[in-house]
């Protein structure tokens, strides 16, 4: 190993051991976007605030995401020759109470915790990582993620960081290439293209600059996995990069980062300061005349810049649009037309690992055509939402019932959406598939960078397919008419569907333009699109057809197609309704059952939630006939 | 040279040729719309789309290769078409009486090409943005809601006037044609060469007065020395229209904003007909044969009573280079250096 690096190694854990031995209880909370939006800095501004009044000395870190965002915000505890504690939905108050009992004293509050890491923790809270959420889980791609603190080098280092890229530099460029093709790692941005392939097609022309760059512009709704993984543990990324920039000989690189994300763009400013600081970036690196540096590229947070040619458009300074075939590769006539190496932010990150730890490590985890793992971003109506890393091949139903623990309310599980708008809905019947790029793709979805959303029997399917239409209809870059035209008239079509102007024929049309549309777009936004209207067509046709032939929704979702109304039976006259009414479209008085003015009502579903659920008697109602004879005033006589 | 196969007809193309040169070298037709022989390639309107091979590909960009095997005709590329046709026409503003491109609109050759069929068309939503014309410009009109987006004018304006004046903005649907700061184009650096208008492949671009000539006449544009190669297009008596002359060396069709536009001065009543020399305070008409004798006497007197030197000319910009060689001729022969010319003024 190069004798630099040992030095620095050595340094780092000198570092941490020093620390851990210093007797001091260690905290840490979760900082992320999505611990920061629970209220996290406030969380550790009281603990700052309260350990000083209480002059008590202990290591606050402020780490990345951990995955569990159900429970956010999240403060783990670890005094000294003890486990590492969690406590969930900690505010500040809540906050104050942990120090008092179990760092002044010795109660570790069971009424709060979450449970604890590791061996030998108390008897009653549980173990988490062996429990339902992690064990299921391998993290690969976020181990440091929630772990370390992503603003100190030296803990990535402790942790075995930044010795690939030592390893790396020992190699011939070659020699990587061959690792990470055996490894079979599979691009992580969503089509899964063979890594090694990528990178050996860059180091193949000779040019005179060659470009590495990261792409993180991650505009999926409701994906985070990117962001997490730069603000968890940017310098798993960093290394990366620096590792592909040695491979393919480039000396220069880019992180294109959405500017939606400034954490993680204020993570990564300070993580690369401290990268170059210790010389494992910028001129020279670790002395072995390698030169490679590294600029952050914000984006403007277009969804199709996420796509490569427009991607590198952009950074040109061009209008973001990605170009029309035929055109010349980007590993070969990329960014300013030299050769260029796009990856997503978890391909480089996961790459460090594969050469420190071998390709046959890689391989032992995941399938064989997907060696790995995949990270989701679970949500929807499930029990416990968050970040989730689990071997590629695991069934779908896994991850939903022991990841995520199950349906929100014990309601019935309808469909399962991922590949965001790209991708598709599988029922229920497709729970047993396994989940890697592949077969994910025969089923009509796919991988896609990785959101996960899990729809319940109150969601309505034609809806889910409009709310990606509308999606795509908004981020089509507009350059070519399949898509600029196509997701708008689709977007329509559905519009007019889940608001009662469906047509006989437009399941046809929208399967006959859908059709068109994947064929004749320029880009995968185009190509990809109707994904989620073909797919809930071809598991959900009934629901489509009960919007158009009966004005019916039957998850009761569609405002349009859907009425309110008060059962006189069960109607305790208790006025809840009448009062909570934003209009006041419900007359009644103290034992008379109360009554919606139809004409009046915005179906605002308040009513609905307000009547307590032991009466149970606003119900909703949907059809052409009850529709009809809410028009009428009569809807009692139906 | 590729051997290429069209449709089972046999052609032999140069390297480099695309799809749809090819395609016209054999006498076939394949529909278009961002397409423009003048012009770089764009590949947005996806109604060229032909079977290359057994892969759909857009002709006007995919470059042939030796053996491939074309098919314009199948049943796919027959449904893209027709779809992506239909998409653009579901927010297109369809009356075409009233448009200054009916019956000369690629649109209209490309729909009747692809086939509409009504009952089609009634399944589709139709949405044409409320945009309003820009009127801006005096010579040439913008109607938002006639433009298919194919880019066309904003590369001509970039490559053959290379202006750049206008771009596309905003994104998705809500794209449009427009200039820096979505301004009128008045209030552009547009120069009004009208180059984009004559290649809008539909209405969108249009005169602000047109009228449709009876007749064709060639000529040469006085504007200039260039010496433009135009048709002056002519209803009854009055010149209504210039066109460049595409077929001419000088200028190969295109013209600047006052050899296309500049024409309102022919049928003018004021026009200048014949010389005009200035007996007793007052401008009468006279032969060209008494005006210049009447300048050649002047310049002999101001000679013989001031020297050569007192003697000066000025060239026009209209004459061309060999007028403007005689010119100095003149002078230098009439023992003077006093030559110049209006441009540089
Ligand atoms: C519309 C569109 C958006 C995309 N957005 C992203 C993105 O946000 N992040 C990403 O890594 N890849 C995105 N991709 C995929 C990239 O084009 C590219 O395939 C990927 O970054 C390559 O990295 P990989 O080989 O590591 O997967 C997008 C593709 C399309 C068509
Ligand atoms: S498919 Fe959509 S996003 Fe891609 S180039 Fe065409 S219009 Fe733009
Ligand atoms: S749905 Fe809303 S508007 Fe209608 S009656 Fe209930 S509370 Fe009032
Ligand atoms: S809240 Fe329910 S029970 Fe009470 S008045 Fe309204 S409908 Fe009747
Ligand atoms: S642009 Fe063409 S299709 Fe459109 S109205 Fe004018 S003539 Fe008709
Ligand atoms: S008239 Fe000429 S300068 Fe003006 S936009 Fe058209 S091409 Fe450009
Ligand atoms: S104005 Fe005409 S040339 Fe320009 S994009 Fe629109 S249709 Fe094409
Ligand atoms: S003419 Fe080929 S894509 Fe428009």
């Amino acid at each position: 190993m190069i004798q630099k690096f040992d030095a620095i190694e050595k340094e780092a854990v000198a570092a941490m051991e020093e620390k851990q031995n210093n007797d001091i209880p260690q905290i840490y909370v979760g900082c992320a976007t999505c611990g920061n939006a629970t209220g996290a800095q406030s969380v550790v501004q009281t603990i700052k605030n309260k350990l000083d009044k209480e002059n008590v000395t202990a290591e606050i870190k402020e780490v990345g995401c951990i995955g569990m965002c159900f429970a956010e915000v999240l403060v783990d505890v670890i005094k000294p020759g003890r486990p590492r504690i969690s406590y969930q939905d900690v505010t500040p108050e809540k906050a104050e109470e942990i120090i008092d009992s179990y760092i002044l004293n010795d109660d570790h509050r069971p009424d709060l915790a979450l449970g604890f890491f590791g061996e030998g923790g108390p008897e009653d809270i549980e173990q988490i990582d062996t429990g339902d959420v992690f064990k299921n889980q391998q993290r690969v791609i976020l181990k440091n993620c929630g772990v370390i603190d992503p603003e100190n080098i030296n803990e990535y280092i402790a942790r075995g960081g930044y010795k690939g890229l030592a390893e790396a530099l020992e190699m011939k460029q070659e020699e990587i290439i061959g690792v990470l093709k055996d490894s079979g790692l599979r691009g992580r941005g969503g089509a899964g293209f063979p890594a090694g392939r990528k990178w050996e097609s860059c180091l193949k022309p000779q040019a005179d600059q060659k470009y590495v760059i990261c792409n993180a512009d991650e505009g999926d709704p409701g994906a985070f996995m990117d962001r997490s993984v730069l603000e968890g543990d940017p310098h798993s990324v960093i290394e990366g990069m620096i590792i592909a920039g040695y491979t393919i000989g480039s000396s220069k690189g880019y992180f294109y980062v959405r500017a939606e994300y400034p954490l993680a763009i204020n993570r990564l400013r300070k993580a690369l300061a401290q990268a170059r600081e210790k010389n494992l970036l910028g001129e020279n690196i670790l002395g072995t005349g390698f030169d490679f540096d590294l600029e952050i590229f914000q984006g403007a947070g277009a969804f199709v810049c996420g796509e490569s040619t427009a991607l590198v458009m952009s950074i040109e300074g061009n209008r973001g649009w990605p170009k029309p075939l035929p055109r010349p590769r980007t590993t070969e006539q990329g960014l300013w037309d030299k050769p260029t190496l796009l990856n997503n932010v978890k391909t480089f990150s996961v790459v460090p690992q594969i050469l420190s730890k071998g390709a046959d490590w890689f391989k032992s985890i995941g399938t064989e055509g997907s060696p790995g793992t995949a990270v989701f971003a679970l949500t929807g109506t499930i029990n416990r939402s968050g970040l989730i890393e689990v071997p590629m091949g695991i069934e779908l139903k896994k991850i939903i019932y022991e990841v995520g623990g199950g349906i929100l309310n014990d309601r019935k599980f309808k469909a399962v959406q991922t590949g965001g708008p790209s991708g598709g809905c599988l029922p229920e019947d497709k729970l047993h598939l396994s989940v890697d790029f592949d077969t994910l793709v025969e089923a009509g979805s796919m991988m896609g960078s990785g959101g996960m959303v899990v729809i319940d029997e109150t969601t309505c399917m034609v809806d889910v397919a409009r709310y990606f239409l509308d999606f795509t209809f908004e981020e089509s870059c507009g350059q070519c008419v399949p898509c600029r035209q196509g997701t708008q008239q689709m977007l329509e079509v559905l519009n007019d569907i889940c608001e009662g102007r469906g047509r006989e024929g437009d399941i046809e049309h929208l399967l006959e333009l859908g059709d068109s549309i994947i064929k004749s777009s320029i880009c995968g936004l185009g190509q990809t699109a109707p994904n989620p209207v073909l797919s809930t067509v071809q598991y959900f046709r009934d629901e489509y057809e009960a919007h158009i032939r009966d004005h019916a929704c039957p998850a009761l979702v569609c405002k349009n197609l859907i009425v309110f109304t008060i059962d006189e039976e069960k109607c305790t006259a208790c006025g809840r309704c009448r009062k909570a009414c934003p209009v006041e479209a419900i007359s009644g008085e103290k034992k008379v059952p109360h009554k919606i003015d139809q004409s009046k009502c915005t179906k605002c579903g308040i009513c609905f939630q307000e009547c307590p659920e032991r009466f149970s008697a606003v119900v909703r109602l949907t059809g052409k006939e009850n529709l009809a004879a809410a028009a009428r005033g009569r809807l009692s006589d139906v | 040279m590729f051997k290429v196969t069209i449709n089972g007809l046999d052609i032999e193309v140069e390297k480099g040729t695309t799809v749809f040169e090819a395609a016209e070298k054999a006498g076939i037709y394949i529909p278009t719309l961002c397409h423009h022989p003048d012009l770089p390639t764009f590949g947005g309107c996806r109604v060229c789309m032909v079977d290359a091979d057994g892969k759909i590909v857009t002709a006007c960009r995919a470059p042939v290769t030796d053996g491939m095997v074309v098919k314009t005709d199948t049943e796919e590329v027959s449904k893209v078409r027709l779809s992506n046709v239909e998409l653009l026409l579901a927010s297109h503003n369809k009356d075409c009486q009233s448009c200054t491109r009916n019956n000369s609109c690629r649109l209209q050759e490309v729909s009747a090409f692809v086939g509409i069929n009504q009952e089609r068309m009634r399944q589709i939503r139709r949405s044409v943005e409320p945009v309003k014309p820009d009127d801006s410009n005096p010579f040439f009109h913008r109607d938002f809601t006639r433009c298919i987006l194919c880019g066309i004018c904003i590369r001509t304006c970039q490559e053959i006037n290379g202006v750049a004046a206008i771009d596309f903005a905003f994104r998705g649907f809500h794209t449009k044609v427009s200039v820096l700061g979505d301004k009128p184009i008045k209030d552009s650096h547009c120069e009004s060469c009208g180059e984009c208008l004559v290649r809008c492949p539909t209405g969108a671009l249009y005169l602000s007065r047109p009228e449709t000539p009876e007749r064709e006449v060639e000529s040469v544009c006085t504007y200039c020395g260039v010496g433009c190669g135009i048709k002056l297009g002519v209803r009854g008596d009055r010149v209504v229209h210039v066109e460049g002359n595409r077929d001419n060396e000088v200028n190969r069709g295109d013209l600047c904003v006052k050899g296309r536009f500049g024409f309102d001065f022919i049928n003018h009543p004021e026009r200048l007909k014949t010389p005009l020399i200035k007996k007793d305070g007052i401008f009468v008409e006279a032969s060209w044969d008494e005006a210049l004798d009447f300048v050649a006497d002047k310049m002999s007197d101001i000679k013989s009573k001031h020297g050569a030197d007192a003697l000066g000319g000025i060239s026009s910009a209209r004459c061309s280079s060999e007028e403007t060689y005689l010119f100095q001729k003149i002078f230098r022969a009439l023992g003077t250096n006093n030559v110049d010319h209006c441009a540089r003024l």
